[in-house]
């Protein structure tokens, strides 16, 4: 019995990440850049319904995820034009942001479903889980079956991507042009600036891949984890990848990790719920939801005295002369 | 030969200010030509326009005589023209070879081009004796070395023209040594170098020709042997600049400020503040001279409560003052204001006023406690009072006490700190930087000021950067140099190279 | 002669009123998307909320709510700070209310009933704010993020608490019971007959009250100076004497405690009994009203009554245009902390220029 919990807390933290990775990922690129992104639940809404809608009208998850990612662009997009050509403050444009599709979402959703501001249920137009070649073959064999055919294994497609991103952005932030320029316009702009980069055009361009990157997010929640889009169904989500930005300093492999521990608290909270613990015994649901939010407490309340931020962060770049 | 850079007709505003009217000279090449003028006469902008970082609203910029527009920093890079700024252009936790790489990249994947870099970046240090390290971090370096980095950014790109801004602002006396030998080879190897600055010495140290410039034009453009110091203050300022000030005799009363042992060690453990010992009477002017970035910023925010001291002690008219037992400085600032420490901060946009609060607001900053009624809401009458008698007495323009300090030029903002530190009668009075960005007019009120003070008895710390501003001002010298007093001499034995000795005394080149 | 600057009246009226009509913009646009007339659906929304007097009574019930969520959000802001929170903080003010009420409404007259409430929710409302404060000066953590999570964790406190302590025995409705007939606001409507049998109560005169105290002490008290030094330049404040660790976390405290006062108008003035996220959004409003209002006592006054408007007309309209659902008014909400708020300047340089060339036009003429 043991075992059976533990390995299934395994395999639901690794399929609870990727809503976190993706959207951290796309923070990650933002801010790295210099623009504070508090605009990620936003972006997770309208591309999660957006994906889920487009997909049950067409019946197809490929063309749902693309929409998505028009939707989440889109946003981004506005965001950009406010934080990098108005220089207005950008707490405050990711807030009117998570707020106004929040709204939005419903209504439209509401407009074209009539279903309660929810999306219906898209059945088989999902990504469906894919077995590794061999699955069948092991499936028997102790330890490996298991290992094979559903902790590396047998996840959907979505989850295999949110984890090949990690080396993937990565290399780019470390090792290519954009990933150098990048960094420079989060660290120093006036620097970037003075050798020749255009910091605007860089910091747009982090943003348009924030937005991609988080649709995925999006998607990811109502494709793959529910099969429908349902009110402010991303529960914060956004923020949570926030901090594990904070958590993981910035970088790609610690943001990553933090995005498991959450996915982790995720899991042992459904293992939790309905079982009788020893001394308190059932914890109820609601305190059980807390969890995640008051781990994120925590953790910005230790790190943030260590915790190195990229340090043109959330200063519009004005050239001064 | 052609001028490798020649100005016609460069006019430009901003708004109702003409930063740049009718500009016009050459640049020789293979020469050092210097650009001289006080804050605000135009030579920043017009560096930033041959740099392309602003676009001229008429005239002309030709470059080894083809007439060029410059509309970008990359177009001003291509044309061999690179700039060494006041505020150094580097990613601090990136390498040098990262910030020079930086827009020169060479293709999408770094690592084609980082070991080519690296190997040529180390023979331009050869040859030109620029001593770094291409893989070092850049805040692990002192700033001498973050300087020569900024060069070799520049050299790098193939620059033939090389504009530094105030480049000796940061540098010891061994440092702008050194620099002047760097700029020298430049020179011999054909380069051509325009040092902005407003240090008369070494203008005539180092520059082959000089353009003076006055309220955005050109005020003057003379061979550099074929002037002097005096000749070119006047160019830049219009008349005589002042002389010896006058004041009374030193004669100091008890000891105000006694600081003894004081160290400060920040958060990593770094030491920033070595056994300084120091005392201040009253009725006198002690003046820290030393190129900043020396421990004399730390010292003075120790010394007006923003910040503790690890260790040591430090006595006001006898009493210690109330550093011990606390986990932090919050709220102590308005502690040593009660004792009569008044402060004026080197930094007075950062730490000194309210931008966005107007005038009046910002003569009771500091003070706020002490112009309410009973039930803490503020007397306006007394506050406005207070402010026109200030105003009026500082002379500061325009005299509206319902505008924004902002909007004020640097000059005024400073008479108006100064206004209101003054006004409290401190028995100690800090002052940290009290003329930077200041014009000249300005500078001699101020200076006025303090020596007036003194005369009344009051014990001033001064910290400065300018020595011309401690020899006019200083009764005693207390020369700084990587977080410890190096010396102390009297007025009478000031000795510019002595001092420069003691300001470079701990550092290592 | 030119300005460099825009004077007061235009940034402090014509720009907002500028933000505001691009946002109505937007969401006129919307509407007509949605198949519905814009001009119509301002009409319904009109009518219901200012020309009927009953619908105006309810505007300015919703009102007195959101003065105080706007000006929880406006203190903090003069400090700096971004409270996010006001919606946990006005829900935590309500519970402090409730226990209150549950313990006392059978055994005290109205007359220390009342205060009594005003109190617990106050100071429940406050505490709830204290940790985001508290991690925000003492250690740094962003203030937004950390009051986020407080509204999220204040939810499933709630939800734990209200179902499992405070619903009566054999009631279904997550609700706690209701309270005493001596728990009860006076209601306006008892004065003035033509306002009909609606919500609002004396809370109005409460949130007038609270605008003047704001005003008053933020731009006359020394206390608020220190507050808008801090919340414009910490550094500069930190130098001038200011206890900056102090003064975030009482700027918090109050402003949870106003938050949590929202809960009075919210509970005792309509329901009398504690449900499941009765604050319906409330602080989120709060934030727009504190940018649309600029922080400014008349401003956040104005906002709060237009947002009731919207609140009110548009319940109407959802009933009357099932495509404009009320959450259509969640979005405009966005639209306004948007335009008001991060693009607070876009119309700045270009109404700049037209005052200018007016001003010379009228110099030439002169």
């Amino acid at each position: 019995m043991e075992d059976f919990q533990f390995a299934s807390i395994v395999v639901s933290t690794i399929r609870n990440a990727p809503v976190l990775i993706f959207a951290a990922m796309a923070g990650l690129f933002a801010e790295r850049s210099g623009v504070v992104d508090i605009g990620l639940e936003g972006k997770i809404l309208a591309s999660a319904f957006v994906s889920a809608g487009v997909a049950y009208t067409y019946q197809d998850p490929w063309i749902g995820i693309a929409a998505g990612i028009l939707a989440s662009v889109a946003l981004a997009l506005v965001q950009a034009f406010v934080s990098i050509t108005q220089k207005g403050n950008q707490l405050v444009a990711g807030i009117a942001i998570n707020i106004a599709m929040s709204g939005l979402t419903f209504v439209v959703a509401q407009y074209f479903f009539q279903q309660g501001g929810r999306t219906p249920d898209l059945g088989d137009a999902r990504l469906g889980a894919i077995a590794l070649p061999g699955t069948e073959a092991v499936a028997d064999v102790p330890v490996l079956g298991w290992v094979w055919g559903q902790l590396i294994g047998g996840h959907s497609v979505l989850v295999y991507a949110a984890f090949l991103l990690l080396p993937v952005v990565h290399w780019v932030l470390f090792h290519s042009r954009f990933g150098l320029r990048l960094r420079a316009c989060g660290e120093n702009p006036h620097a970037a600036d003075a050798a020749g980069i255009s910091v605007q055009r860089t910091r747009y361009t982090a943003m348009i891949i924030a937005g991609v990157l988080c649709s995925f997010s999006g998607a990811y929640l109502s494709i793959v984890q529910s099969g429908f889009f349902l009110r402010d169904m991303s529960a914060g989500a956004g923020y949570l990848a926030l901090t594990a930005l904070v958590f993981g300093n910035w970088r790609p492999v610690y943001t990553v990790l933090g995005c498991m521990m959450f996915g982790f608290f995720s899991a042992v909270q459904i293992q939790i719920e309905g079982v009788d613990l020893p001394v308190v015994g059932r914890i109820p649901g609601s305190l059980i939801q807390m969890i995640p939010y008051i781990v994120t407490v925590v953790v910005l309340a230790g790190l943030m005295a260590k915790s190195v931020a990229p340090k043109a962060l959330g200063k519009p770049f004005v050239k001064s002369r | 030969m052609q001028p490798a850079v020649e100005f016609r007709q460069i006019s430009k505003a901003f708004g109702p200010v003409q930063a740049n009217a009718d500009v016009s000279f050459p640049i020789a090449r293979g020469s050092i030509h210097g650009v001289i003028g006080e804050n605000g006469a135009g030579k920043s902008t017009l560096m930033s326009i041959l740099y392309g970082y602003y676009h001229a609203d008429s005239g002309q910029l030709v470059i080894n005589g083809q007439e060029r527009q410059i509309r970008s920093s990359q177009e001003a890079i291509a044309l061999g023209i690179g700039m060494v700024h006041q505020h150094f252009m580097l990613v601090e936790n990136m390498t040098v070879l990262d910030n020079v790489m930086l827009g020169a990249e060479g293709g999408f994947k770094l690592s084609k081009k980082r070991a080519e870099t690296e190997a040529k970046l180390r023979e331009i240090c050869v040859r030109y004796r620029l001593d770094v390290d291409p893989l070092a971090v850049i805040h692990d370096l002192s700033v001498g070395a973050q300087q020569r980095v900024e060069i070799l950014k520049q050299i790098y790109r193939s620059a033939e023209i090389l504009i530094l801004d105030e480049p000796t602002a940061v540098l010891t006396t061994q440092e702008i040594a050194s620099l002047f030998d760097i700029l020298r080879l430049f020179k011999e190897q054909g380069k051509t170098i325009i040092l902005i600055t407003h240090k008369l010495g070494e203008i005539m140290e180092i520059t082959d020709q000089v353009t003076v410039m006055r309220a955005g034009r050109v005020a003057g453009a003379v061979a550099t042997r074929d002037t002097s110091k005096e000749q070119l203050a006047n160019m830049m300022v219009g008349r005589p600049i002042e002389g010896n000030l006058p004041r009374k005799p030193h004669a100091p009363g008890a000891p105000v400020l006694q600081v003894e042992h004081l160290q400060l060690k920040d958060a990593s453990g770094v030491q920033l503040l070595g056994d300084i010992a120091l005392t201040v009477r009253a009725g006198e002017i002690v003046a820290i001279a030393g190129v900043s970035g020396n421990g004399q910023s730390e010292l003075m925010e120790i010394l007006s409560g923003m910040r503790l001291p690890t260790s040591g002690s430090v006595a006001f008219n006898g009493a210690a003052l109330p550093f011990a037992g606390r986990a932090n400085a919050d709220g102590l600032p308005a502690t040593f204001r009660d004792l009569g420490i008044g402060h004026v901060p080197e930094d007075r946009l950062r730490d000194g006023v309210i931008k966005d609060f107007s005038v009046m607001q910002n003569t009771v900053f500091g003070y706020q406690d002490r112009v309410t009624t009973g039930a803490g809401l503020f007397d306006f009458k007394k506050i406005a009072d207070r402010c026109a008698h200030l105003l009026e007495q500082f002379d500061v323009r325009p005299k509206d006490p319902n505008v924004r300090i902002g909007l004020l030029s640097g000059g005024n903002q400073q008479k108006v700190v100064i206004a209101r530190e003054v006004s409290a009668a401190p028995k100690l009075l800090l002052v940290g930087q009290p003329t930077r960005g200041v014009d000249i007019g300005t500078i001699e009120s101020i200076h006025t000021q303090l020596l007036r003070l003194r005369d009344e008895g009051v014990a001033i710390l001064l910290v400065s950067t300018e020595l011309e501003e401690v020899r006019a001002l200083a009764d005693r010298i207390v020369v700084m140099s990587g977080g410890r007093v190096t010396g102390e001499l009297h007025i009478d034995e000031f000795d510019t190279t002595r001092i420069g000795l003691l300001m470079g005394g701990m550092h290592t080149s | 002669m030119k300005t460099t600057e825009l004077p007061r009246w235009a940034s402090g009226f014509v720009l907002p009123v500028l933000n505001l009509l691009s946002a109505l913009l937007v969401a006129a646009l919307v509407i007509h998307l949605l198949g519905e007339s814009p001009v119509e659906s301002l009409q319904i929304l009109v009518n219901s909320a200012v020309i009927n007097p009953e619908g105006l009574s309810y505007t300015l019930f919703y009102a007195s709510t959101f003065v105080f969520t706007g000006l929880a959000v406006s203190i903090a802001m003069k400090a700096g700070l971004f409270n996010i929170g006001a919606e946990g903080q006005m829900y935590l003010g309500g519970l402090g209310l409730t226990l209150a009420m549950l313990g006392f409404d059978a055994s005290l007259s109205p007359w220390l009933l009342i205060p009594l409430a005003i109190v617990a929710s106050a100071v429940f409302g406050a505490a709830w704010a204290f940790i985001p404060g508290y991690l925000q000066a003492r250690r740094g953590s962003h203030v937004v993020v950390t009051t986020i999570m407080f509204n999220f964790i204040a939810a499933g406190l709630m939800n734990f608490i209200i179902v499992k302590y405070l619903i009566p025995e054999g009631d279904q409705n997550p609700a706690s019971r209701t309270f005493s007939e001596a728990a009860t606001l006076p209601q306006l409507g008892t004065w003035f007959p033509v306002l009909g049998d609606t919500p609002l109560n004396i809370s109005f005169f409460l949130a007038l009250l609270a605008l003047v105290v704001y005003g008053v002490v933020v731009s006359r008290s020394s206390w608020g100076y220190k507050l808008q030094a801090t919340g414009l330049n910490a550094h500069a404040a930190h130098y001038a004497g200011v206890r900056i660790s102090r003064t975030i976390i009482v700027a918090m405290l109050i402003s949870g405690a106003l938050a949590g006062l929202a809960a009075v108008n919210s509970i005792l003035g309509s329901t009398h009994y504690l449900s499941l996220n009765f604050p319906a959004g409330a602080g989120f409003i709060g934030i727009a009203i504190a940018l649309m209002g600029r922080q400014h006592p008349v401003g956040i006054l104005l906002s709060s009554i237009l947002f009731g408007a919207l609140i009110q007309g548009g319940f109407d309209l959802s009933l009357e245009k099932p495509n404009i659902p009320q959450e259509t008014i969640v979005f405009i909400q966005g639209l306004i902390i948007l335009f008001c708020g991060a693009m607070e300047n876009m119309y700045g340089p270009a109404l700049l220029k037209l005052i200018n060339a007016t001003r010379s036009n009228g110099a030439r003429k002169g």
